[in-house]
């Protein structure tokens, strides 16, 4: 169905994020994890630049930089991480999960950190000690997330017990809602990947029917249909239709009624209905255009053109998973004009073109857009901010209606 | 392997786009993987740049690896050409195309443009943001100074300087930049070229024409005002104008070098020196303060906060290496051991061993601070959207004095409201709790907010935790052989005020550990007031 929108694949400069970004969400999702990236300067900058420098006390999340006496081989890198790791342990006991995060130059100069894992984890039991790459040179931004997750699925014990797994890191509050929601339903057994806490790492098998709360969890979705678990393909979960796809995908797997579905998404159904309806006269008719950045963008386009009346001028993504994203690539507008991958400076002299009322971008962007009079939305916010969900249906229209808001309001203008 | 949490520098591409950022017609090829396009955010975002920084990524990625990737990064670099025309070229590597080894400078003179293409050697692995900007700027003043280029006599026309060292993303360089050139315009000196920030190719053409350069920032202008002082003999003036002392003594220099009147500028003056006579300031007497950041504003602050504020300093150190020469100097000055490290939380701890009643530091220093609920206020890069004001805001020359005056005034509990929080302690308003009341509600954090358990006991681990907060007054674990405190004496002890409480604490029990006493009691809390007296 694909077939029926034009896709145009670029190969250019990209501006995007790495992987290690998902750290910055991950690290808080796990409340016992620390995420340690084996890299260089530049990937602790990154770290901290990215999120608008959140400095909390000592966040679970560390750089162990490489520097030149490991490069030369003065120092064996592989002891230098074990002494680093035994120190970061000793400091932090209480952490039960750490990951090894792969970076550029440590995958450039082979450091084999899954065999440094296993060694780190066999030497410190109290500790699970696992490997992913958030490298950019492997990952985009939100690819990070799907190699962690993928990493922790290996890890999960065997079960035959009928179990629904929904997977993607959630804001918690978000997670309780649809916990509620499938218990109401009648899905006894609900398990969330990532889990708050490392213990609680849930149980696979062939009769796990998992969800996907995020559309770029790829590998994590290979991992799992490895250990037998079935997939219910649906659109995501915004706004009204996503949400009530997605959940319908979830009670038909477990042959609940129709009719008794309806009931208990009724009242979801209309306060999302109702807290979107307060931004369609903002949105209704306005162009929008989406740079690649974090994979949501399809299912955002669709949301945002199927309950608000946007029109999706151009929708980017860093990649596109077509199987994952069917359903929503059949429900977009026809001719919406899709893009792949990136050529920046391409596909900046097509916003300028296309002049449109609002643009999705990465924050080097936004402000370059905007003085050129074009309003914007960060794409890092969407993945921040709980956006999922009848009760954040709302939430998630309002971020697009504020850049537009705030023009309305002002009565300066930095072009006047 | 180094282990960090937070770093005060970028690795030194970062550097290097500060310069090329800071320029108009120079546009900087950097061969690097798709996540370092990261930077462009922080001149967009932190100093709110309305256009992308002129820099071109190659983002070359893991597929790309296998086959060419000198073949991109010369598609990239003809591209980046065409498409921004720039006048100089710019091309380097970022840590992961080091490894790489592509030769960016050789790929891009292979391409013969017709501007000048100058290639950078950043190593990643040794240097660091500050050494990448100095390193760039030598650069390009080495590849576009015109060697013929050579002052006009002196008769009939006013002195011209250049100014070195401003960049992008620098602390205040913007403002700073306008008060140096507004003061030497009062002794009728004009400013030829200004560089990096605001300069053309063509500008750097011309630097050999200035009868003197001054260097603003050492850490990113000394290295090309070295070369340029050996190549075209125009003498450098050094003395960085922060602080009212520091800018009369940059006005004699200038008039020394150039051969003009002070008067003029002097006269101008700034509000600082009656600003801290004036009674009003008593209260700022002998205040302690810990003083962190680049070295040059590290000890230029230090100066100010003793000498042209009166308050105490405790403790002053820097983050680069390439200034502890200054540092360690100064910190001898005022009999403090001098603190050089990029290592966050070794300032973290210090911070919290010193006890200081206001902080000077960068933006890390304020999270520091605001974890210990010590005040603060900024002083140095690293920047954060805050330290680009719309104001009009220096640090340096007399208006900067002016600026550093309030700056380092207003975070402190001002004068009669210290005495009224010190006598009514127990004032349901007036409840630790609450800050000062210019200083809006209080939204402090949990005290501390670290994860891991045993806060003490640890010193010696590599990188020592954040003892507890001062703050707490509860939080401090006492060990088991530690004097106890009486019920009394802890409840006096909650009566100081919430700033000194920690050091009150840490004072008394060692004054009752030294004498050997099993119980802190009144008398004990008194005993060791008196003993510790200032």
């Amino acid at each position: 169905m694909t077939a029926m929108l034009p896709v145009l694949r670029e190969r250019g400069q990209r501006e995007v994020f790495c992987g290690l970004t998902g750290i910055v969400w991950l690290h808080r999702k796990i409340q016992d994890a620390f995420f340690l990236v084996v890299g260089s300067r530049t990937c602790a900058h990154l770290l901290q630049s990215a999120a608008g420098v959140m400095i909390f006390a000592e966040p679970r999340f560390a750089t162990a930089i490489i520097e030149e006496r490991d490069l030369a081989g003065l120092a064996d890198a592989n002891a230098e991480l074990d002494s680093v790791v035994d120190r970061l342990l000793a400091r932090r006991p209480e952490i039960k999960l750490l990951f090894l995060v792969g970076s550029c130059p440590s995958e450039v100069i082979k450091l084999d950190l899954s065999r440094a894992a296993a060694r780190l984890d066999a030497r410190h039991p109290a500790t699970r000690v696992l490997n992913y790459s958030g490298s950019g040179i492997e990952t985009t931004f939100t690819q990070g997330e799907d190699a962690c997750l993928a990493a922790l699925v290996p890890q999960m014990g065997a079960t035959d017990a009928a179990s629904l797994l929904v997977v993607g890191a959630l804001p918690d509050v978000v997670e309780d809602q649809f916990r509620r929601t499938f218990a109401e339903l009648g899905i006894p057994t609900v398990f969330a990947l990532p889990p708050r806490r490392a213990a609680d790492l849930p149980p696979v098998g062939p009769n796990t029917r998992f969800l996907l709360a995020q559309p770029f969890l790829g590998d994590t979705a290979a991992a799992l249909a490895d250990r037998g678990a079935v997939h219910l393909p649906a659109l995501f979960p915004f706004g009204v239709e996503g949400t009530t796809a997605w959940l319908r995908a979830a009670a038909a797997a477990f042959e609940l009624d129709e009719a008794h579905f309806a009931r208990v998404v009724a009242p979801g159904r209309e306060r999302a209905a109702r807290a979107i309806a307060r931004h369609r006269d903002r949105l209704a008719g306005k162009r929008i255009f989406f740079f690649p950045d974090s994979q949501l963008e399809v299912p955002l386009a669709r949301f945002l053109a199927a309950e608000l009346g946007m029109v999706p001028v151009e929708v980017g993504t860093p990649y596109l998973h077509r199987a994952h994203l069917a359903h929503e690539l059949a429900a977009l507008p026809a001719g919406t004009q899709i893009s792949e991958g990136q050529d920046v400076d391409r596909q900046l002299d097509r916003v300028k073109a296309a002049r449109p009322d609002l643009a999705v971008c990465g924050l080097g962007l936004a402000n370059p857009l905007e003085r050129l009079g074009i309003a914007t939305k960060w794409s890092i916010e969407l993945v921040f901010t709980p956006v999922h969900g009848f009760d954040q249906a709302g939430d998630l229209a309002e971020l697009f209606a504020r850049p537009l808001a705030r023009r309305d309001r002002l009565t300066v203008s930095p072009c006047s | 392997m180094q282990l960090t949490v937070w770093t005060y520098e970028g690795p030194p591409h970062v550097g290097a786009m500060r310069v090329a950022t800071a320029m108009k017609d120079v546009h900087f090829v950097l061969h690097a993987p798709q996540g370092d396009t990261y930077a462009d955010l922080l001149f967009t975002m932190i100093e709110r740049r309305d256009h992308r920084p002129p820099v071109t990524y190659t983002t070359f990625q893991a597929r790309d690896l296998g086959t060419d990737t000198a073949l991109l990064l010369q598609d990239a670099i003809r591209d980046a050409y065409d498409r921004f025309q720039p006048q100089a070229l710019l091309v380097g590597a970022s840590c992961t195309a080091e490894l790489i080894q592509d030769d960016p400078g050789g790929v891009a003179k292979a391409l013969g443009l017709p501007v000048p293409v100058i290639p950078l050697e950043l190593p990643s692995y040794q240097r660091k943001e500050g050494w990448g900007a100095a390193e760039t700027f030598y650069a390009l003043v080495r590849a576009l100074a015109d060697p013929a280029a050579t002052p006009a006599p002196r008769e009939g026309r006013r002195p011209r300087v250049n100014l070195l060292g401003a960049t992008a993303l620098g602390f205040r360089h913007r403002d700073d930049v306008v008060e140096v050139t507004r003061l030497l315009g009062l002794m009728g000196v004009d400013v030829a070229v200004t560089a990096p920030l605001g300069a053309s190719s063509a500008d750097l053409a011309r630097l050999g024409e200035a009868d003197a350069n001054i260097v603003l920032y050492p850490e990113t202008g000394d290295t090309a005002a070295r070369w340029l002082e050996k190549t075209f003999r125009t003498p450098t003036i050094r003395t960085v104008p922060i602080g009212h002392g520091a800018t009369v003594e940059f006005v004699h220099e200038v008039a020394t070098v150039l051969g003009v009147d002070p008067a003029p500028a002097l006269a101008a003056g700034s509000r600082l020196p009656w600003y801290s006579a004036s009674v009003d300031s008593t209260y700022l007497t002998g205040k302690r303060v810990f003083v962190f950041g680049d070295a040059t504003h590290a000890v230029a602050m230090a100066r100010v906060a003793a000498d042209e504020i009166g308050f105490e300093v405790v403790g002053l150190g820097a983050y680069n290496r390439e200034g502890a020469r200054e540092v360690r100097a100064a910190a001898a000055k005022y009999n403090v051991e001098p603190l050089i490290t990029d290592d966050y939380l070794a300032v973290e701890a210090a911070i919290a061993a010193a006890s200081p009643e206001l902080v000077l530091g960068s933006q890390m220093e304020r999270h520091i601070a605001k974890r210990l609920r010590i005040p603060c206020a900024v002083i140095s890069a690293p920047v954060h959207v805050q330290d680009f004001p719309a104001r009009y805001s220096p640090v340096m020359g007399f208006e900067g004095a002016n600026v550093l005056f309030d700056t380092l005034v207003h975070p402190l509990t001002m004068g009669l409201e210290e005495h009224l929080l010190a006598m009514f302690r127990d004032d349901f308003e007036f409840h630790d709790g609450a800050a000062a009341s210019h200083l809006g509600a209080s939204t402090l954090p949990p005290a501390g907010g670290v994860e891991g358990g045993d806060r003490r006991g640890k010193a010696s681990s590599p990188t020592p935790p954040p003892p507890a907060p001062p703050a707490s007054g509860r939080g401090v674990a006492v060990a088991a052989n530690d004097p106890a405190w009486t019920t009394e004496a802890e409840k006096e002890l909650g009566k100081i005020p919430f700033f000194v409480r920690g050091k009150a604490r840490r004072n008394t029990e060692k004054f009752a550990a030294e004498r050997g006493l099993a119980a802190i009691d009144l008398d004990t809390l008194y005993e060791a007031k008196s003993h510790y007296a200032r």
